[in-house]
């Protein structure tokens, strides 16, 4: 599957494709906006070449001083764009409002955002997939499923700092404030996959906060919804997948994926001896990445103890859920250090 | 305007090799005339105090917000500033207001005597008010009454061990009262009326300094007892109940939480951060007095004090910064550099005295006085 | 010390004092005589100096920042590095440059020539200003070495709160409170100039415009820095003492802290602009020989622009959740601002129409400054627009918009003024032609960088990207091609500039034509300016001013 976003868009369209019933309002609006300013632009830089040229300084040639006022021109040129504006002003607060009231009976998706990655949590309990990105930075991202011509809305939290969620597309925006719930709704009304983007600054990864939305008819959403629920029963694919879906891939390293920092690497770790930044050693065993899961601060390796701090995961993760990390872990034990 | 006019035109005539022979020394170069001069330097102050005005307004504004979201936490904390304390203060400061305007008046009539004598009283009403304030920051401390993170009032209990606070606040206006003394013996060994005039008020202020501290004790000492008597209940229950609510904090004050946008059920325990816990809430709910186990802790008492130590704190460094130039006029004073024309460093510091006494005015009910 | 100088106001025989051989600049000599000068031309000449390597400084990370982004991923950076490097060209080109560079540069050299007094009111005051802002300048320089601030210029809690680079937040929230002093002392020195010590016959409407420009902005810096200082001194405190005020974790509230910050930094968009659109009222009138168009009314919207401008600030929260009434009452506050904005564009054209328009460096920058400027505020429709804020809010556009106005605006103005105060600074004439190249090459590169953005930016490319989609890559190359242009082309400014110092001919006492005061002083000015009250005329009466050959400068007929 390919989600590159420049496959869905002729790559210099000033706008990219709308796919919510907001789209409508704001491109015409921002049209709108934009002749106007074409108006006043091109007159404004005519006169301004004309003037140039025609009252240059040159011998036998000098200008009339007189023209220093005219009130019928001032007043013109202060109450036109005074009109116009009230216009956009107008047409921009209405639109608004319309995005602000968020109509009953909407698809509520929990979004939790934290350093440096999203996470989706639909009406059942289920969680998101996480899915390989050709061509992108990001090697793998979130997919959040949502059907088509519905009324969703997001109900949104942070772990840590601010953020904010983006989707181009559906030319929606709302930041994200932890301490407080911030909602955002939108109605879809085209099929497709679409870019999510974190537009207040975070941090190190900040540009590597993004997932992909796909919008799909009503039944293939109700097969995403329950698949959502689904964990592999193989524990070393179902740690797999938690090392994706828990966001261990946006700051450790494991095989060939996921970032390379600012958290250390898996590869080849399991069974030695790592030191830590107090100066002593510990085994990487099961109960020391146990521990590092539940109290990362607990034990930082050494040269990640001002690192960014990992959260920690106690009450997130059950039992069988970090054993089959661990397992994960393990099956790294002779992969060599990729990279950093 | 028309003063300024009429003066240039005398002093067009000078122009040439020597401009400045008709400038007095108090008058600065660039000035035309003494009225010049005290215009711009006045307008300069207001303009300054605009400026603090502006400055303590950001505290005001967080005052008010986080009041408006708390009103119990601010009631409850407000409890343990000692009212009488506060209203001594608020006595001594508009005390030193009458005597710093009673300076300006002398500045201008030339009683060098009386200036020094005014100044030297305004600064001494400082130190006692920065003596009193050391005591009730000290007990406050002492109490783990501290600002956001480090408040642990609920795990000390009332009582806290001695710590030693107020030694430590003491102990710089210790040393300086030392040096002022030696200063003053100095002064009067070797006879100099101007050393003697200086010395004189320093020394004063540094003594009254330890006479507020004595004041605030017997005053704070008093209160205890009171608070024993009859008031006894009301800080020891917060203090044994709450050990155990510290390790879940959150959970205690969700239930306190409702959600300005009227939202469906939230899948997850919303954080005791949330906004907007509208302040109804509490209102409604009969009494003030039930919400004090949440209350009591880091989260919610902590902001309280944060508020309090930022504002009288940038408040008292505003006093110490009034005593420096106090002091500096003492010295002006003391050489007799003002008469009728030139009274403006005291007139100015007047009105920043003025402005920072005013600020106590508005700081004392706020904090002090809420219940 | 007495000055050897005539009172301008007497009978001019051109060709003996337009050359002085006894100036403010050799007025007295050494190292101390610079650094504790009480001379307002002198912490003039010292701020320019200093703006214009705080220039350089946030340039260099500029080029650091588009080269970085030449590639989608993979730049020559870390994400950690590309995030110091971005807020240090943020905070050093806000707080450092752009901030300082008209009023405290420009305008302390003007300020009183312009006016007619000998100095500000206050010039011990003005020099501590100086060294305040030396002071910020080395606690940004310590940020900026110890260890990384990775905050963005805006020190949003809570990362400013929980980031790792403690030291660096606080050494620049520190810079940031003493550079505040420094701006709030400037501007207290100059509304109390103004206000008290204008000389005989200098009424308020026969004020300069620049000095309406700088009045108004001082009234900004005096009433929205104080605001500033408190939120970053909480801000430190947060650090220090954890007091939890903006930390959602002691119940305190990040939206707040957004709020007491662009109280002050939206007003400070307008210290920015407003004396940038002070010295194109000068350019303008100048270079085209002809009174400024409508007076009253640009004087009158530069105060709007001020009491307007403290009542936008909400919408920089757009997107932050608040109520919708508050945030439709933003949205309609702000676009009162345009339209000041807008009378004065069309009152610099007026200014053109059946004027004598020489063609010179400060003049094509005054042009340039027009229309970028003007594209600057049309984009700035969009944005204050709520519907289509909610798509443009964080992106590129918003980028590109204030770069247009900032950088399009002050920056090429303040270039202009330089440029166009350079002889009577100095005393020396710079090379026009490639000085005119200079803003040619400056013009290209500047709309070939951010004009690309604006398409980035509607295409929903978001800001503070270290890494971006492999589909925006073309644009982004070209900005960043644009980017080395314009670096090219104010390197070549600064050249011509450094070279007039060295074999630039003498400057004449009025070069350009000019009817304001600083004109009927020789270049460069005498120490006190004035020996005695100049006589003060309507500033933009060109009727009796001609060119004479004979001395190679313009003289006042009599």
């Amino acid at each position: 599957m390919n989600f590159i976003l420049a496959d869905k868009v002729q790559p210099y369209a000033w706008f990219p494709d709308g796919a919510s019933s907001f789209v409508p309002q704001v491109d015409f609006l921002f049209t709108v906006i934009m002749w106007i300013c074409v108006l006043f632009f091109v007159p404004i830089v005519i006169a301004m070449g004309y003037f140039m040229w025609a009252f240059r300084e040159r011998p036998g040639y000098r200008g009339s001083p007189e023209a220093l006022h005219n009130n019928l021109i001032e007043i013109t040129w202060t109450v036109v764009p005074t009109i116009i504006v009230v216009w956009i002003f107008w047409e921009g607060a209405m639109g608004y409002l319309d995005m602000s009231r968020i109509p009953k009976g909407t698809i509520d998706v929990n979004v939790t955002a934290k350093k440096w990655q999203w996470a989706f949590k639909y009406d059942n309990g289920g969680e998101h997939e996480v899915a390989a990105v050709e061509g992108s930075v990001v090697k793998e991202l979130p997919i959040l499923v949502l059907p088509v011509d519905r009324d969703i809305k997001m109900i949104m939290r942070s772990d840590d700092v601010l953020h904010s969620f983006y989707i181009p597309a559906f030319r929606a925006k709302r930041d994200v404030v932890p301490g407080r719930y911030n909602y955002l709704w939108f109605h879809t009304t085209k099929e497709g996959t679409y870019d999510l983007f974190c537009t207040e600054y975070c941090g190190d990864n900040h540009s590597q906060m993004l997932a992909k939305v796909k919008v799909v008819s009503e039944a293939e959403y109700q097969k995403a919804l329950a698949k959502a629920i689904q964990e592999p029963e193989d524990p070393l694919e179902r740690g797999k997948l938690l090392y994706k879906r828990q966001g261990c891939s946006t700051c450790h390293n494991a095989g060939a994926e996921g970032a390379s920092g600012p958290g250390p690497s898996y590869n080849g770790s399991w069974g030695k001896k790592v030191a830590l930044e107090n100066g002593s050693e510990v085994d990487f065993d099961e109960n020391y990445v146990r521990e590092s899961i539940l109290n990362p601060q607990a034990k930082a390796r050494k040269g990640y103890g001002k690192a960014s701090p990992m959260n920690s995961y106690a009450g997130k993760l059950k039992d069988e859920q970090i054993d089959a990390l661990i397992t994960f872990i393990k099956s790294l034990e002779n992969t060599a250090a990729a990279g950093k | 305007m028309t003063a300024i006019q009429e003066t240039h035109s005398t002093t067009d005539h000078h122009h040439g090799d020597d401009h400045h022979h008709d400038h007095p020394s108090w008058l600065a170069h660039h000035f035309d005339d003494a009225e010049q001069q005290y215009d711009s330097g006045k307008l300069g102050m207001w303009l300054f105090l605009v400026t603090e005005v502006l400055f303590f307004s950001g505290m005001f504004c967080a005052y008010a917000l986080y009041r408006n979201r708390n009103p119990e936490v601010f009631e409850f904390c407000s409890s343990f500033l000692n009212e009488k304390l506060g209203a001594i203060n608020t006595g001594v400061l508009l005390f030193s207001s009458l005597t710093m305007a009673w300076a300006v008046r002398a500045a201008q009539l030339r009683q060098h005597q009386l200036l020094v004598g005014m100044l030297g009283a305004t600064l001494g009403c400082a130190a006692i008010f920065l003596g009193v304030k050391s005591v009730e920051y000290s007990h406050k401390w002492e109490l783990g009454l501290l600002p956001g993170k480090f408040y642990v009032a609920q795990l000390e209990g009332h009582h806290g061990p001695h710590k030693g606070y107020l030694e430590m606040l003491c102990a710089v206006p210790a040393l300086i009262t030392f040096l002022l003394a030696a200063y003053a013996v100095y002064a009067w060994a070797t006879k100099s009326i101007f050393h003697q005039r200086v010395a004189g008020p320093l020394l004063t202020a540094g003594i009254c300094f330890f006479g507020g501290v004595l004041l605030g004790q017997y005053l704070e000492a008093q209160e205890e007892a009171s608070k024993s008597h009859g008031g006894h209940h009301e800080h020891h229950a917060m203090a044994q109940g709450h050990v155990d609510h510290d390790s879940h904090e959150h959970a205690a004050a969700s239930d306190t939480h409702t959600h300005d946008h009227g939202a469906p059920a939230v899948p997850e325990v919303s954080p005791a951060v949330a906004m907007g816990g509208s302040p109804d809430v509490y209102v409604a709910s009969e009494e003030v007095n039930t919400p004090k186990a949440e209350v009591n802790q880091r989260s919610m008492a902590g902001l309280f004090f944060s508020i309090y130590y930022c504002m009288t704190g940038v408040h008292a460094i505003h006093i110490l910064g009034g005593m420096l130039v106090i002091s500096w006029l003492i010295i002006k004073a003391a050489r007799e550099e003002f008469h009728e024309q030139y009274f403006g460093p005291v007139d100015n510091v007047g009105l920043y005295w003025h402005l920072v006494d005013f600020i106590w005015i508005y700081l004392f009910p706020l904090l002090y006085l809420i219940t | 010390m007495s000055v050897v100088d005539r009172p301008i106001a007497s009978p001019v025989s051109p060709e003996a004092d337009s050359y002085p051989t006894h100036h403010f600049l050799n007025h007295s000599k050494g190292f101390l005589s610079w650094a504790l000068t009480l001379d307002h031309k002198r912490i003039g000449l010292m701020y320019l100096v200093g703006v214009m390597a705080s220039f350089a400084l946030g340039g260099l990370f500029a080029l650091m920042i588009r080269i970085h982004l030449w590639n989608f991923k993979d730049g020559w950076l870390s994400n950690q590095t590309y995030n110091q490097v971005f807020t240090l060209h943020g905070a050093i080109m806000v707080f450092l440059f752009i901030i300082p560079s008209v009023p405290a540069a420009l305008g302390n050299f003007l300020l009183p020539i312009m006016l007619g007094t000998k100095d500000v009111a206050f010039p011990r005051l003005n020099l501590s200003s100086f060294y305040l802002w030396v002071t910020g300048l080395v606690l940004f320089l310590t940020a900026l070495s110890v260890t990384g601030l990775d905050t963005g210029w805006t020190f949003y809690t809570p990362y400013s709160i929980e980031t790792s680079q403690g030291g660096a937040v606080l050494a620049a929230t520190f810079g940031v409170f003493v550079l505040g002093f420094s701006s709030i002392f400037t501007g207290l020195n100059f509304i109390v100039t103004i206000n008290t010590m204008r000389p005989p016959g200098m009424t308020w409407f026969r004020m300069p415009l620049f000095l309406w420009a700088v009045y108004a902005t001082s009234i900004i810096q005096v009433l929205a820095t104080p605001v500033l200082g408190i939120t970053v001194l909480l801000l430190s405190a947060e650090r220090l003492l954890g007091i939890g005020i903006f930390d959602p974790k002691l119940n305190g509230d990040p939206v707040t802290f957004q709020h007491f910050f662009w109280f002050y930094s939206h007003p400070a968009v307008y210290i920015m602009i407003l004396p940038a659109m002070g010295i194109i009222s000068e350019l303008m009138s100048v270079h085209c020989h002809k009174g400024i168009f409508g007076y009253r009314m640009i004087a009158y919207s530069s105060i709007a622009i001020a009491l307007f401008g403290f009542l936008v600030w909400g919408h920089h929260m757009f997107t932050s959740g608040m109520a919708d009434v508050t945030a439709v009452v933003f949205s309609a506050l702000t676009f009162t601002v345009s339209i000041p904005s807008a009378i004065k564009v069309f009152n610099w054209l007026g200014t053109m129409y059946q004027g004598t328009v020489s063609l010179n460096t400060p003049m094509l920058y005054a042009l340039a400054f027009i229309f970028l400027f003007t594209i600057g505020g049309l984009t700035g429709l969009p944005l204050g627009a709520l519907s289509t804020d909610m798509h443009f809010h964080d992106t590129y556009f918003v980028v590109a918009h204030f770069h247009y106005v900032m950088m399009g605006g002050t920056l090429v103005a303040f270039l202009g003024g330089v440029f166009h105060w350079w002889p009577k600074m100095t005393g020396r004439m710079f090379n026009d032609k490639l000085g005119m190249v200079s803003a040619i090459i400056v013009f290209i590169g500047f709309n070939m960088t951010f004009l690309p953005q604006f398409v980035l930016g509607s295409r929903g490319m978001p800001r503070r990207y270290a890494t971006y989609l492999p589909e925006f890559q073309p644009l982004h190359q070209l900005s960043t091609i644009g980017s080395l242009t314009l670096g090219a082309g104010l390197f070549l400014a600064l050249v011509v500039l450094l070279l007039s110092l060295v074999n630039g001919k003498k400057a004449p006492r009025n070069p350009w034509g000019g009817a304001t005061l600083e004109w009927m002083c020789s270049s460069p000015p005498p120490h006190d300016n004035f020996s005695s009250a100049p006589t003060v005329g309507d500033p933009y009466d060109f009727s009796d001013i001609e060119y004479d050959g004979r001395v190679g400068s313009y003289v006042k007929r009599s």
